[in-house]
């Protein structure tokens, strides 16, 4: 539908103005960092909610951009494109290799094997300590500069971020659209009938899943060049479980369920911090409320709100 | 010419020998039907020759190629195709898309061009989209092309089945029992329709128990009984046979 396409330009138009229009760089910076989890939350939104496969490991996928790309820049200062195009295509290897024998399981041997996987990483994570600084971290990761004009401060590099977030999202739209997503959604409901229509499942899958793990390394590369400083905490199981929180909340059978969720997602703490102790509880209710009233998530409860406003008129 | 040949089929579930070596040939341009009492191993076979279930022996010839161990997916890009007992349709997706999809195989654009929405791809959508709403129209489901196919009640959802089959304009359609589960008026639409396909150069291959459907419409009818062909011929000669009324009906029916 066209509808989505206008949807996005009014994003991007959105995503345009917001850094001129947000009071101080502490609100920019929410933001940017908004738009990384959305991205990794897109490439997830993907895998699970169009191709029905489920990731609990994507956070390693989001390390390992974040990783390779930060590796080789902070020790063998590689220009930060080089860095960048490197761990996305070392990324898609690993993505390929681990992905062809894990995807032809099902269900819940799937959910184990990518669990495992985001635990192992995690574990090289903090283990390569010659290469990843170990559980100390990882410092002297280069920010991204074209020629001479740094995107060091959280206004410039807040573009970059969305204008990547904008053409993934134009990609997967697209991707949606064709021939492709046709066979994804349709392997998602019947891998038999998909495969007796001429459709090769394991190939769809394991091409889905290798994109979804690269949307889910850019995110991390976009995140060890902004901070510079990386250690493993953020690339640990919790942010595996929080992704997949971000697309069930805003919707899994939707690409903007992604972008809803991972806004909604990142938003949350800033007004839950003042709660101190209670912020915990208070998040689980929230999310407990949200699964159990609207089983649509966020884009469900505005496609209601939209019908409603439609029939009364 | 034959279409279709399996030879020596041979399929085992634990100790239970379902398929004890079954040859069956289907003639280019006929309708066939495979027939048998229940538990008889019509759709063990039907799986094996579609390819969602492997075979332990045997050989398939399917248009001149050795298709025995080919993948489902390549044998439906050879140009076979198949409906379920068990409806397998896309339960979330609309009428249309689940009727677009059977058109696959003529697409070729590949993941990055999808995402690039690159001329080529919409065209083929665009070509995808006219050959299914064509087909919504034969088969008269076009008032439910935007409706979700699962809500669609169940003989509906039949002819989404057969349409998406259709779409893929298969050399060989294998229908596993079409009728089941229709009504008496839905039955004899289905009939007419099949007979239909024929004209089209379908190659028509069924499991059915609906015996009238099989009776009127079939040319050469293939009984199964036990894992094992008992009986080929044309349906007057099925009517008549000793071995199959005892396999449907039992010993004594038969003498008496």
């Amino acid at each position: 539908m066209k509808k989505d396409y206008l949807l996005l330009l009014v994003v991007a138009l959105a995503a345009f103005a917001l850094p001129m229009i947000l009071p101080g760089d502490y609100y920019v910076e929410v933001f940017l960092f908004m738009g990384i989890n959305i991205l990794v939350a897109l490439g997830l939104s993907l895998l699970m909610g169009y191709a029905g496969q489920i990731s609990l490991g994507h956070a390693g996928f989001y390390g390992m951009g974040a990783y390779i790309s930060g590796a080789l820049s902070a020790h063998l200062g590689w220009p930060v494109p080089l860095a960048a195009l490197m761990a996305l295509v070392a990324t898609a290897l690993v993505a390929g290799l681990i992905g062809w024998p894990t995807l032809r399981l099902k269900g819940h041997y799937l959910a184990m094997a990518t669990l495992g996987l985001g635990i192992i990483l995690y574990i090289l994570f903090v283990q390569l300590r010659s290469i990843t600084g170990g559980a100390s971290g990882l410092a002297g990761i280069q920010p991204v500069h074209i020629g001479g004009f740094y995107l060091d401060t959280p206004r410039r590099y807040c573009y970059l971020v969305w204008a990547l977030v904008i053409l993934s999202f134009l990609f997967s739209i697209n991707l949606v659209r064709s021939r492709t997503g046709l066979a994804l959604r349709a392997l998602h409901y019947s891998e038999v009938a998909a495969s007796t229509l001429g459709i090769d499942v394991a190939k769809y899958k394991l091409q889905v899943f290798v994109f979804s793990c690269v949307l889910a390394a850019l995110g991390g590369i976009l995140y060890a060049h902004y901070i510079t400083f990386i250690s493993p905490e953020t690339f640990g199981f919790m942010y595996s479980i929080k992704l997949v929180v971000m697309i069930v909340l805003g919707g899994m059978y939707s690409l903007w369920g992604a972008l809803l969720g991972g806004a909604f997602l990142s938003l949350l703490p800033e007004f839950l911090h003042r709660l101190e102790d209670f912020e915990v509880m208070v998040n689980g209710l929230i999310l407990l409320m949200i699964l159990i009233f609207l089983p649509g998530g966020l884009v469900g409860l505005l496609q209601k709100i939209g019908e409603k406003i439609r029939g009364h008129s | 010419m034959v279409i279709l040949d399996a030879r020596n089929v041979k399929r085992s579930f634990g100790g239970v020998k379902a398929l004890k070596g079954v040859d069956v040939t289907v003639q280019e341009g006929t309708i066939t039907a495979l027939i048998g009492p229940n538990g008889s191993g019509k759709t063990t076979l039907f799986n094996i020759l579609s390819g969602i279930l492997p075979m332990e022996e045997g050989e398939i010839i399917f248009m001149n190629q050795d298709i025995g161990k080919w993948p489902a997916h390549k044998r439906a890009l050879l140009g076979m195709a198949r409906t379920f007992q068990n409806l397998q349709i896309f339960q979330e997706m609309s009428v249309l898309e689940n009727v677009m999809i059977g058109g696959f195989r003529h697409t070729s654009s590949g993941f990055m061009a999808g995402g690039l929405s690159l001329p080529k791809v919409r065209g083929e959508m665009k070509a995808l989209e006219g050959k299914a709403i064509e087909l919504l129209g034969e088969l008269g489901l076009t008032s439910y092309a935007h409706v979700q196919a699962g809500e669609l009640p169940f003989g509906l959802q039949r002819k989404v089945e057969i349409a998406r089959a259709l779409a893929l304009e298969p050399k060989l359609l294998l229908l596993d029992e079409p009728a089941a589960g229709l009504t008496t008026k839905e039955t004899s639409d289905l009939a007419r329709f099949i007979h239909g396909l024929k004209e089209r150069g379908i190659t028509v291959f069924l499991v059915e128990h609906d015996m009238d459907l099989v009776m009127g419409i079939s040319e050469w009818i293939i009984v199964l009984n036990f894992g094992q062909k008992i009986y080929e011929g044309t349906p007057l000669a099925v009517k008549r046979e000793r071995t199959v009324i005892k396999a449907y009906l039992g010993e004594r029916r038969a003498k008496g």
